[in-house]
């Protein structure tokens, strides 16, 4: 599987780690008042699609950025590679 | 038909004309009081103790492709019960017996062998922790025996015991564990059920549930609609997918493992031998050809094929244990899907909504708890109330805080 990095171009994702799906940069707000249950459905609850996913990979092996890549889960393409500290900056 | 001996020597000399299908076929009834959705080892293992121990035989198996064709004809088909902690241990050990007795059980032959299971150390500390885990093992009544290295290089002399990275130092050894031939089960347990009465019916593709004021009463299916006083799904890779369709979401996610065969070779490894600085397992078939594994992939997938970087980390572990396994040469490889819980153990429970039951998040360890899952799968169908072995399986255990992490990873379903 080729991972088309948005500054050092096509890399291998053996060259990544894995974290999941990318509503993990999504944290709740921890004054809440559901906050307990809002972290329950943060931290163990998934979509788990067949299809699209948007998730984040680590460049561990290379430049260390977060990127958050939509990637069709039955077929393995990838149709987007994003930076997730741009998508951050533009929330 | 009982198989038997004499029954094989009649069938010989007739020509072999009188053997007939060992399930039916059958339309699907407008009403059964419990629905499977899932026609896997779990589901016809559940099938099969609810008809014979429970006495509940108005049952139908769905199932969307044909029985046996998912996970329970992918797999490693490694029985073992080398657990740790006390919410799976005990649960292990009556999978391990409940295998030791089921060919008999089931009149079928499903080739259950216990030529032992060999996890090995490469450090004093690692060692220790096999000690500690064999400790744990004897108090449900499992078998483990510490090895150390001099008995090891008796046993399996062609280990690279003194590779300078991951020297062996010992191993534990469980005697009772071992290997099953996996189709054999799906069909043992498929043909003892439909015996006693249960509908396992095949392309029959599970498409919405009917749920009314909080009650799930039936499915929908691309054959019809069916109700049902319970329905209990066990769909393995496709829980979320399923489950979704009932409004729920787990806490699982699917990955792909994928598994490997080499060309037949003359008998050279005793039982099952997994590798403790790497994830690498191996074991030898009947027919002689090296089964192996590893790592999953490490991303969600529902691809059922894996990508080149595990194949070259499998083989890597498997030429750091035994590097004459670099002379073989493989002859298949597949994937599988695998419900990857967030703490790598399973559920058996009810959920919130009445009448609807899981059963999933098996990781890649479902084949060998196939009995016990299906045995107390039924306990909970037939008594509304978990099996005691099965107590600690429950959906909402993430909430609680009581998670079952036997490898001490947290909620990375990759890790685990």
């Amino acid at each position: 599987m080729i991972i088309n990095h948005p500054l050092l171009g096509p890399r291998d994702a053996s060259e990544f780690t894995y974290l999941g799906d990318a509503n993990l940069m999504n944290r709740p707000d921890w004054l809440s008042e559901n906050a307990s249950e809002q972290f329950y459905e943060y931290l163990y609850l998934r979509e788990n699609p067949a299809g699209e996913h948007c998730e984040l990979w680590y460049h561990e092996q290379g430049d260390r950025s977060w990127l958050v890549i939509t990637r069709n889960t039955l077929t393995n393409e990838i149709s987007k590679v994003e930076l997730a500290r741009e998508l951050e900056r533009s929330a | 038909m009982r198989y038997s001996a004499l029954k094989l020597l009649t069938q010989a000399l007739t020509g072999n004309k009188g053997w007939k299908p060992v399930w039916r076929d059958p339309e699907p009834k407008p009403a059964y009081d419990v629905i499977i959705v899932g026609g896997g080892g779990h589901g016809l293992a559940t099938a099969y103790y609810l008809a014979k121990q429970f006495g509940i035989t108005n049952v139908a198996v769905l199932e969307k492709g044909y029985i046996g064709g998912g996970n329970v004809g992918r797999n490693t088909t490694i029985i073992r019960s080398n657990y740790m902690l006390p919410g799976n241990q005990p649960f292990y050990e009556l999978s391990l017996k409940l295998w030791e007795g089921l060919e008999q059980d089931f009149n079928f032959n499903a080739m259950v062998s216990q030529r032992g299971i060999l996890n090995l150390s490469h450090s004093d500390a690692q060692h220790d922790g096999y000690a500690r885990r064999g400790n744990s093992m004897h108090f449900s009544g499992a078998d483990a025996v510490l090895l150390d290295q001099d008995s090891l290089r008796e046993k399996c002399p062609y280990l690279d015991f003194d590779n300078a990275r991951f020297p062996i130092k010992g191993g534990l050894w469980q005697p009772r564990g071992g290997t099953v031939r996996h189709d054999a089960v799906a069909w043992g347990y498929a043909r003892g059920a439909d015996s006693r009465g249960v509908d396992i019916i095949q392309n029959c593709e599970v498409t919405g549930f009917k749920i009314e004021d909080g009650r799930c009463t039936g499915v929908e299916t691309s054959r019809g609609s069916i109700k049902a006083n319970k329905i209990a799904v066990c769909v393995a890779g496709s829980s979320s997918q399923v489950m979704g369709m009932a409004g729920m979401r787990l806490p699982i996610e699917s990955h792909a493992l994928q598994a490997f065969v080499t060309e037949g070779l003359k008998p050279i490894l005793p039982g099952v031998i997994t590798f403790g600085a790497g994830h690498f397992y191996v074991s030898q078939s009947d027919k002689g050809g090296l089964v192996f594994g590893g790592d999953i992939e490490g991303y969600n997938s529902y691809a059922q094929r894996g990508n080149l970087p595990a194949v070259e980390d499998v083989c890597e572990g498997g030429m750091a244990l035994m590097p004459m396994i670099g002379r073989a040469r493989i002859l298949r490889s597949w994937g599988g899907l695998m419900d990857m819980s967030m703490d790598g153990s399973p559920f058996i429970d009810k959920t919130h909504i009445d009448g609807l039951y899981f059963n999933g998040g098996w990781c890649y360890g479902g084949f060998k708890a196939t009995p016990a899952s299906g045995w107390c799968y039924a306990h909970l169908l037939a008594n509304d109330a978990p099996h005691e072995l099965a107590t600690k399986f429950q959906l909402n255990r993430f909430k609680t805080g009581s998670m079952i992490d036997e490898k001490g990873m947290g909620a990375q379903p990759n890790l685990h």
